[in-house]
């Protein structure tokens, strides 16, 4: 008999994957029915809205770039790093990796204990120079690279790892500088893994909640980002707060539709 | 442009200790078996791995220069054509990276390609080059850049046998274009009998028979190479 195998455990199996599949799309089925679509424009023209519509994306961009000239140079090293002894390499890992697991809560707590005033390096930036990071603009985008960063060095180390070292032998061969080497030659060779990574930095950045608001605040138009927005808006204006969801779950899905032929290894380490 | 080369190398076990001498427009065959040393030798002359010895170019020291700086030339076995750049793109990198303007750059690149016969692939990617053109390409790539020594590694092995003949006649005629020492890396005697003047044999790391091709082929030296004359 030809007959495919079937598996005895199926009926069994069907049951919980169907309610495990329904837990993760119903509450997003719920917000797209329930959205308040004819009044949507309305609502995201709204002053406070359109504000922190408008910071979020500021910063998200902002934060994007900065991870993007920090983040490739050490992607290259933790690339490079498979000739090291296995002690500081498995340290780097985990260091970089360490803020994808952590809560973004205890991020922003940490960041507020290095940059707060009475911080670590924070007293010495207010003794000094009259400078205080905590609860500004530039403090949301410090907690947005905090935790996005990861995404985009994993991202582009994994594509380096995957990439060929020969080409840039054969570059040489030709005689290019190490430099013309890693522009010319390197980099367009790992750009589908940069814009993977910087495309999921995005998000990330775009979502952060935790790590802001502990060690930003609130502040309308200043500190105050979609996510915050959302939440706040949910006690008195609930239409907006689900124009907000709405916004940021499009942003999301987008970004996984345009990631769907590029997904990097190495995100999974 | 002579090239010359005493050299001495380790890796792992294996113990490379060559030297021969390659007067300017010959080309010479380094003939062995697989794992007898020839990638060693070739990384050697090219800087990509330490050694000890000497490799002189028309008498100007190379040992203390980095790969780029070297002014060697390499078709490397499976070609390495970069696959973002286009054909001429591939081509004038050599010229553009040591400092020639786009558009000259460019100019040289579609010279070269038109004397090698292939300058209507000019705008193709590698991925679209069947593995003759690949070979061509990579060919006008390492001559473009203009270096004083010429270096293929198994420059037949990764093409499809039917077609092996045929490339082969064609690069005779390609690499009489080259005025510097050119070194084939081989372990095909046809490749070595029809593409060198001279054959250099090498097993186990060391240099066991070296003179023209006529001579090795009457009076092979060694059970290897007499098997391989038949």
């Amino acid at each position: 008999m030809a007959r495919r195998r079937r598996s005895f455990l199926a009926p069994a199996l069907w049951l919980p994957a169907g309610v495990a599949l329904a837990f993760l799309v119903l509450p997003l089925l719920a917000l797209i029915l329930r959205a308040p679509w004819a009044q949507l424009p309305e609502i995201l023209g709204q002053g406070a809205v359109a504000q922190s519509l408008v910071l979020s994306l500021g910063t998200g961009l902002v934060s994007t770039v900065i991870a993007l000239v920090l983040g490739i140079p050490l992607a290259l090293v933790l690339a490079r790093s498979a000739e090291w002894p296995a002690v500081p390499r498995r340290l780097l890992r985990a260091l970089i990796t360490v803020p994808l697991v952590l809560p973004p809560v205890v991020g922003g707590v940490a960041l507020l204990l290095l940059l707060g005033r009475r911080g670590l390096v924070g007293q010495y930036l207010y003794d000094w120079f009259g400078v205080t990071i905590p609860f500004s603009t530039p403090a949301v985008v410090i907690a947005q690279v905090f935790v996005a960063m990861p995404f985009l060095v994993l991202a582009v180390e994994g594509a380096l790892r995957a990439s060929d070292r020969r080409f840039e032998v054969a570059a040489a061969t030709l005689g290019a500088s190490r430099f013309t080497v890693f522009r010319r030659i390197t980099l367009p060779i790992v750009a589908p893994g940069i814009s993977a990574g910087a495309l999921l930095c995005f998000t990330r950045a775009l979502g952060e909640f935790g790590a802001t608001i502990t060690f930003a605040g609130s502040f309308p138009g200043v500190t105050q980002t979609l996510p915050i927005s959302t939440y706040l808006q949910l006690q008195t204006d609930p239409d907006a707060a689900i124009a907000l969801s709405l916004v940021l779950m499009l942003v999301s899905v987008a970004v996984l539709v345009s990631l769907r032929d590029r997904w990097v290894p190495g995100l999974t380490a | 442009m002579s090239l010359s080369i005493a050299v001495a190398a380790r890796r792992g076990a294996f113990t490379l200790d060559a030297a021969f001498d390659v007067q300017p427009g010959r080309t010479v065959a380094l003939l062995g078996p697989n794992g007898s040393g020839k990638s060693t030798t070739l990384g050697c002359i090219a800087g990509t791995i330490d050694y000890e010895g000497s490799v002189t170019v028309n008498g100007r020291v190379l040992d203390d220069l980095p790969t780029e700086k070297r002014r060697v030339g390499v078709v490397f076995q499976d070609y390495l054509l970069f696959p973002h750049l286009t054909v001429l793109e591939n081509v004038a990198f050599g010229p553009r990276s040591t400092g020639t303007g786009k558009r000259e750059a460019r100019a040289a690149a579609s010279a070269w390609l038109d004397r090698l016969g292939i300058g209507a692939l000019s705008a193709r990617y590698p991925r679209e080059l069947s593995g003759g053109q690949s070979q061509r390409v990579a060919l006008a790539r390492a001559i473009a850049a203009e270096p004083d020594v010429l270096l293929l590694d198994e420059p037949l092995a990764a093409l499809d046998v039917e077609i092996r003949d045929d490339v082969r006649a064609e690069l005779v005629g390609h690499l009489a274009q080259f005025a510097g020492a050119t070194v084939v890396i081989t372990h095909s005697l046809a490749d070595a009998t029809i593409l060198a003047s001279d054959i250099v044999v090498l097993e186990r790391g060391r240099i066991t028979q070296r003179g023209p091709v006529a001579d090795v082929l009457a009076a092979p030296a060694t059970p290897w190479v007499r098997k391989l004359v038949g």
